[in-house]
């Protein structure tokens, strides 16, 4: 016979969600020490807060009345170039991530293909975007083509892994099927693989072309095109009536853009 | 004379054919106004400039790595930060949006929502210029704007989460009397925590990022000594400051897949 527990407790203590109390305990005081000693470290200068404070407040209320007109051919300009960025960027980023993406997944391609691709695919993805913008533009001058150049890098590591990853689980059996027709290499990949993975390319073009039109309103920053420098010019010199009709346009460009993608992709599932 | 098979009929054919011309017009459209601002001698010229910059990056400059310390912490501290103020801002938010946890579904929830729409529609580096020209250059800013991009982020991902629990652990806490705070506490939250945890380290593994580049308009970090090294044309010191950057993006994405995976 086994010993009775020795009192059953007549209280009911919820369970800890880590559960060595060990642990908990030192992460709760690494968790501690850090946020002194980060705190600590930030110099604020509470002055130049309070000063700018009243400066806040303009902006938020410029959100009520903005100024689409005195700048009006500004914004046009520049949302038009992020358009067209974002356009031309996620044709040639998919494009161009197919064949990497083929070429990163394991069970399709020969180990120095693979470990090419997805050497490309971590550069690409681990580089922010105006970092790799900030080189294009030394390389091909100021101007939305090297906004576009960004765009495109960085759809490629975004797609072709996302892509690689579906590929390597795809169902196996229409591959040997395939096959064993007697199909040639590229017939293989194009009736045994493509029609697995092509609602997944569709919808992750259609969500990458959001992420680019975001992404396009800051690359203008470093002299990348798009709306992002005209949004820049506008904050420095304080229009924050400008500004917020900017931010205004992209906020619903951004919404239309996810609605009706999220459409186009429910009708794909 | 048997028809042939066909995959379409007639009509959606020629709708497929018009939806493919209609896009390849936009391309060309699109390409037409980025070709028509472009200076096609610079671009053509990109391959020598490359070279050349490859050039000037290499060795990079190891006596700067003392001066990089700081503002390598502060990138951190900016990330870390930025992602406990978001969370701490999130959580209400994404009760108020959750559908099965909002106190009235009809005022707060839409409201809840459009928090959420705009702080993700507006990048964190947009809010850092706004922030910069309010706050003033610094930390400060940069810890703010990584906080109010990733309020959307989190609002979002939670509240879906809360939306997708078992309803039947909370029914059995309101069953013994449980009040709406205790059937929050015992029934939503212990579902939920898993997620939020999960979540919270993956953007902060995404702050890290960004916040690396906050510096370039002024809101703290390393970003402010790439952009300064760059316009100096400094190459050899923007190699080891992008070294920096890598080395630490590399160890956060080791950390939140670690701790992603310890929670799954």
């Amino acid at each position: 016979m086994t010993p009775e527990p020795a009192a059953a407790p007549s209280v009911w203590r919820k369970p800890a969600f880590i559960a060595s109390a060990w642990v908990r305990w030192a992460l709760g005081i690494g968790a501690l020490v850090y946020l002194v000693s980060a705190l600590g470290s930030i110099d604020i200068a509470w002055g130049r807060v309070a000063a700018g404070l009243p400066r806040g407040w303009r902006f938020v209320a410029s959100f009520l009345a903005p100024d689409f007109l005195s700048r009006g051919d500004e914004i046009v300009d520049g949302l038009t170039e992020s358009i067209a960025m974002t356009a031309t960027a996620t044709v040639l980023g998919v494009g161009l991530a197919v064949p990497v993406g083929l070429g990163a997944a394991r069970n399709l391609s020969p180990r120095p293909i693979y470990l090419v691709c997805r050497s490309l695919i971590a550069t690409s993805r681990t580089l922010q975007e105006l970092i790799v913008a900030i080189f294009f533009v030394k390389m091909f001058g100021f101007g939305p083509f090297a906004g576009m150049l960004t765009l495109t890098f960085a759809s490629i590591g975004f797609i072709a892994k996302l892509i690689a990853e579906r590929i390597e689980s795809v169902d196996t059996a229409p591959l040997e099927a395939i096959r064993s027709t007697g199909a040639s290499w590229l017939q293989w990949v194009n009736y045994a693989i493509q029609p697995q993975i092509l609602p997944r390319l569709v919808g992750l073009s259609l969500y990458r072309l959001d992420i680019n039109f975001r992404e396009s309103a800051v690359l203008g920053i470093v002299g990348a095109g798009g709306i992002g420098a005209t949004l820049n010019t506008a904050l420095g010199r304080y229009e924050y009536d400008t500004a917020a009709a900017i931010l205004l346009s992209i906020i619903l460009i951004v919404l239309v853009a996810e609605y009706t993608s999220g459409l186009i992709r429910a009708r794909l599932k | 004379m048997t028809p042939l098979w066909r995959r379409r009929t007639t009509r959606t054919q020629w709708l497929v054919w018009i939806g493919w011309l209609l896009g390849a017009l936009a391309f060309a459209q699109s390409w037409h106004t980025i070709a028509e601002t472009t200076e096609w001698d610079f671009v053509w010229d990109a391959p020598t400039q490359a070279a050349d910059m490859l050039g000037r990056m290499w060795p990079p400059r190891w006596g700067y790595a003392p001066a990089i310390l700081k503002p390598l912490r502060d990138t951190i501290d900016i990330a870390t930060l930025g992602t406990l103020l978001a969370l701490l801002l999130a959580t209400p938010v994404a009760f108020l949006a959750a559908r099965n946890t909002s106190p009235h579904a009809v005022l707060l929830r839409p409201i809840a929502l459009a928090i959420i729409a705009v702080s993700r529609s507006i990048n964190t580096l947009i809010w850092a210029l706004l922030l910069v020209t309010i706050v003033g250059p610094g930390v400060l800013a940069g810890i703010l704007s990584v906080a109010l991009h990733s309020i959307g982020f989190f609002g979002k991902l939670l509240y879906e989460a809360i939306e997708e629990i078992d309803p039947t652990q909370t029914e059995a806490i309101a069953a013994t009397g449980a009040s709406r705070a205790q059937v929050l506490i015992y029934g939503v939250v212990p579902q939920v925590l898993p997620t939020f945890a999960g979540v919270s380290v993956y953007r902060w593994d995404i702050n890290i990022r960004e916040s690396a580049v906050l510096g370039i308009v002024g809101a703290g970090g390393i970003g402010l000594q790439l952009n300064a090294s760059v316009s100096q044309l400094a190459w050899p010191q923007v190699t080891l400051i992008l070294m920096a950057i890598l080395g630490a993006v590399a160890v956060s994405e080791f950390v939140s897949a670690k701790v992603r995976a310890a929670i799954i």
